[in-house]
């Protein structure tokens, strides 16, 4: 059976045989810093045409089925139409900052695939303070739509970026602490090792109530976090016509469309490592054979489903509810989302110390 | 009793959302109530009722006859000047004249489809067609000639 | 009766235009929002709203001025263009005027069939509302939901005026043809349509806490407000203020017939978004009560071919999808009117919005706007 894993492992064997340490560090990242961008422009054609499809299916619509196999390609088709439009800078604008945005928003998305382990052994860089890193990282997000914002020297895109701002740094609070809740139970900031101490039961099923809660507060935050409906205020389309990006055309809005894509998958591939045993098979007890055969399905499927599905949650979201107020928005992390992620940490803690998870 | 409240507030607020969130659901995973309809594909289907007002015409019989005798009163019932009558005079075979149209003009750019014009006639000449595929390249297409050319008044219409 | 805007008290201090701290947006005239044409400018401190000015002309067509080049028959069918969702009660209202200044007496077949149809022009007018209303604070699904109804009587429509949008269908002393042989049948098709699928509105919208939460308490108007803005419909109706043109002024055979006028008290945008709702479903009541009923006759009486008001004034109203529109026809006895004056009920809703959402934030405006159910060229006429 074909992992991942050793793919790599044959991959770097034959690179530190044909050349020395170093050529071979080297060129494992070149490898590595390709198969990024690879998966971030598949990343986008994917969830594009599967966020039109479940849009389109929940509207009661049939979505795009032109282009190709039942419209799979469409995406690639938009694709090329924003690749060969002029991407235009507006007068007035700060030259510099406005290019700059778009491929800060991007790096930070790149950035943050580091830690994340897609398959059994099989990680860019498995850094011991994993969690932290990726906490850390996610928030310079803001700077890239703030930037967007001010630079477009648009009254649009100013509101909608100093919307994202107060937005993006308080539901960083509880999405913080409903990560934490898993680090406590782990007792480490290492993605690997919280994975492996999934072995014998995902969070989400191991820390029942605690965690339950845990989860939800976290798909809610990083809903906000990414911007998403109910919560994209940044974006806004019947307030702000499109809010932070509104003077960006071709690639560089293309750029912040596959940006918010690639942290949707990110923050997804999160949740499912914290609280959905990351590429850990489903188990339920002695059922021996039940087991096996959750065994026998490659980790890399069991990851990849597990945060598709949390997608598909999102996109959900997306498309059921309405927008929320700024204030309303406000009033829900302050007053609702982060006291209960307060107490809901304290209930961990005390699981934790009193052994009460499974 | 502020922490009762609280709770409750919680747990409404998410049954709302997720009653909201069955709603689509069913939507979603139930493709047979989708009610697009793939228009240029289903043209061949496509069945316009009969009452359907498209654009003005006028019917002509296979002896290229048609019922319009030029009275003009399409042209005075219309309210954007869409129809503009030009008439000729024809010679009977018994030598007297006889008026006739030789074009009427319709300008489908104009047109509102109020149907004011076909209510107008009194003698049937022109009805409207169940088209609605109007668009041209050159908005001069758009001005239409309604009899055909050689066309005669059918016997028997005054 | 009219009193000073009350501000909240934080954005008091700040002064109405030009301010320090504060700047002008324009949302419109292409706006996602705005649904046509309007073009409004928004003074702004953060994302309060001090002062709301509303631009109008852009889709100026001088329908009044036009109307005075074409005769009685003509004129009626350029107003469907003024307010497009409730085209048929627009030239219901014409018709009316026509008739009283002529003393046609229209059959009693072509009143209900009128009836009938303005009643289905309504619930498609709010269907479309309903949907719209949802987009602007941000669910898009149940637009395409709203437009499942909404085709279903266009379809009606289409088979029995041949329009879709703009019906055409009255001519003054009755209706242009009799109803389709299908016509019944299917009117009831769409009843039982829309009794099957009307509690997914409350489940997608209605009851939705975020919606109602954007809604409640937003854009309060008091009575008081509502009468001397002149605002009629359903927004008045929301803050408690009975103006039902079909019950206080009945025309044709509404006073036969048993419907509620739907009132509601709290004056917010969620008391106008009930009011909707439940006047849709007084719609579906007169449908019910006329659909078996429809009298055998003429559809149409007997007139002139030449239409000649004689001398004097004339004013009808009929009850609109968004309030009451005024039709006002001076005669000088010829075949044009010497004058005409549309009083239609989008253009005083609109007044009341600064009203409406000064001092609250840029989302209330969009959502408390989206409850006046603008329609663009009923203001611009």
């Amino acid at each position: 059976m074909w992992s991942f894993s050793k793919i790599a492992n044959s991959i770097h064997e034959w690179l530190s045989q044909t050349f020395n340490a170093t050529w071979t560090t080297i060129i494992e990242m070149v490898i590595a810093g390709v198969a990024v961008i690879s998966l971030f422009a598949v990343l986008g054609l994917v969830l594009v045409i599967m966020e039109r499809k479940v849009s389109a299916w929940m509207q009661i619509r049939l979505g795009p089925n032109r282009v190709g196999p039942k419209g799979l390609l469409q995406s690639l088709a938009d694709t090329l139409k924003l690749l060969v439009k002029e991407g235009m800078t507006p007068n007035g604008a700060d030259k510099f900052l406005f290019n700059l945005a778009p491929y800060i928003a991007m790096i930070v998305a790149m950035l943050l695939l580091a830690p994340i382990a897609f398959a059994k052994d099989f990680q860019l860089w498995d850094l011991n303070i994993g969690v932290l890193y990726v906490s850390a990282i996610s928030s310079i997000s803001v700077i890239s739509i703030l930037m967007a914002g001010w630079a477009s020297n648009n009254k649009y895109s100013l509101l909608g970026a100093m919307r994202s701002g107060a937005q993006i740094v308080s539901y960083e609070l509880s999405a913080g602490l409903s990560v934490l809740s898993i680090v406590v139970l782990t007792g480490s900031l290492q993605l690997s090792e919280i994975v492996n101490s999934q072995a014998n039961g995902w969070w989400i099923f191991k820390g029942h109530i605690p965690a339950i809660i845990a989860f939800i507060t976290f798909i809610i935050a990083v809903t906000a976090e990414t911007n998403r409906a109910p919560f994209d205020l940044a974006e806004a389309e019947s307030e702000l016509t499109a809010g932070f990006h509104t003077e960006y055309s071709g690639m560089k809005f293309a750029l912040f469309f596959l940006a918010e894509y690639a942290n949707v998958f990110i923050v997804c591939a999160i949740g499912a490592t914290l609280f959905l045993g990351g590429w850990m098979p489903f188990h339920i007890g002695n059922w021996t054979g039940f087991n096996n055969i959750m065994d026998w399905i490659p980790s890399s499927i069991w990851f990849f489903g597990k945060t598709f599905f949390l997608i598909f949650l999102i996109m959900w979201f997306r498309w059921t509810f309405p927008r929320l107020r700024i204030d309303q928005l406000l009033n829900l992390e302050w007053k609702y989302l982060l006291p209960i992620s307060m107490i809901n940490i304290l209930l961990v803690t005390a699981m934790a110390i009193l052994k009460w998870h499974f | 009793m502020f922490l009762v409240d609280y709770i409750k507030d919680v747990f409404g607020a998410i049954k709302s959302l997720a009653t909201g969130m069955k709603r689509t659901g069913y939507y979603f995973t139930h493709h047979k109530e989708i009610i697009t309809q793939q228009y240029p594909d289903n043209r061949d289907t496509l069945n316009l009722p009969e009452r359907f007002k498209g654009e003005v015409v006028m019917p002509h019989d296979e002896h290229n006859e048609h019922r319009c005798t030029g009275c003009t009163a399409c042209e005075l019932a219309c309210p954007n000047g869409t129809i503009k009558v030009i008439t000729k005079f024809d010679i009977t075979p018994d030598g007297k004249k006889k008026k006739a149209i030789d074009k009427l003009v319709y300008h489908l750019e104009l047109c509102t489809m109020c149907n004011l014009c076909v209510e107008a006639c009194p003698s049937d000449a022109i009805k409207m067609a169940q088209t609605f595929e109007h668009s041209v390249f050159d908005r001069s297409q758009l001005t239409k000639v309604l009899n055909k050319p050689g066309s005669k008044i059918m016997e028997g219409v005054e | 009766m009219y009193r000073e805007t009350q501000i909240v008290s934080d954005v008091s201090k700040v002064p109405l235009e030009g301010g320090e701290g504060t700047f002008t947006i324009n949302v419109g005239p292409q706006h996602p929002a705005t649904h046509g044409v309007l073009h409004l400018v928004i003074t702004l401190n953060g994302e309060t709203i001090i002062n709301i000015e509303p631009h109008l002309g852009y889709i100026h067509r001088s329908i009044e001025k036009m109307c005075e080049s074409l005769t009685y028959r003509q004129f009626i069918y350029v107003t469907s263009r003024m307010d497009y969702l409730s085209a048929h009660i627009n030239n219901h209202a014409c018709a009316l005027c026509v008739e009283k200044g002529m003393q046609i007496e229209v059959p009693a077949r072509a009143q209900v069939i009128r009836v009938l149809m303005d009643e289905l022009t309504r619930i498609a007018s709010h269907e479309l509302w309903w949907g719209a209303m949802a987009m602007d604070v941000g669910a898009f699904t149940p637009f395409f939901h709203a437009f499942r109804e909404r085709e279903t009587i266009n379809d009606i429509m289409e088979e029995t005026c041949g329009a879709r949008l703009t019906m055409n269908y009255m001519v003054p002393g009755g209706v242009m043809h009799d109803i389709h042989p299908n016509f019944q049948k299917r009117v009831k098709d769409f009843l039982q349509l829309y009794k099957s699928k009307i509690h997914e509105y409350d489940e997608l919208v209605t009851g939705n806490i975020i919606f109602q939460n954007r809604m409640k308490g937003v854009g309060v108007l008091s009575a008081e407000d509502v009468i001397s803005y002149g605002c009629t419909g359903p927004v008045a109706r929301g803050s408690g203020v009975s103006c039902d043109i079909r019950k206080l002024y009945p025309y044709e055979i509404y006073d036969k017939l048993e419907f509620d006028e739907v009132l509601e008290t709290a004056g917010d945008s969620f008391a106008r978004y009930l009011v909707r709702l439940k006047e849709m479903n007084q719609s579906i009541r007169i449908v019910e009560q006329l659909i078996d009923n429809i009298p055998e006759g003429d559809f149409q009486a007997k007139t002139k071919a030449v239409l000649k008001l004689p001398k004097g004034e004339f004013y009808t109203r009929v009850e609109t999808a968004r309030g009451e529109l005024g039709v006002y026809i001076v005669s000088e006895g010829g075949t044009t009117p010497y004058r005409i004056k549309f009083r239609s009920p989008g253009f005083s809703n609109l007044s009341i919005l600064n009203h409406m959402v000064k001092g609250a934030k840029i989302g209330d405006l969009i959502a408390a706007m989206g409850t006046l159910d603008l329609v663009i060229p009923d203001i611009d006429r």
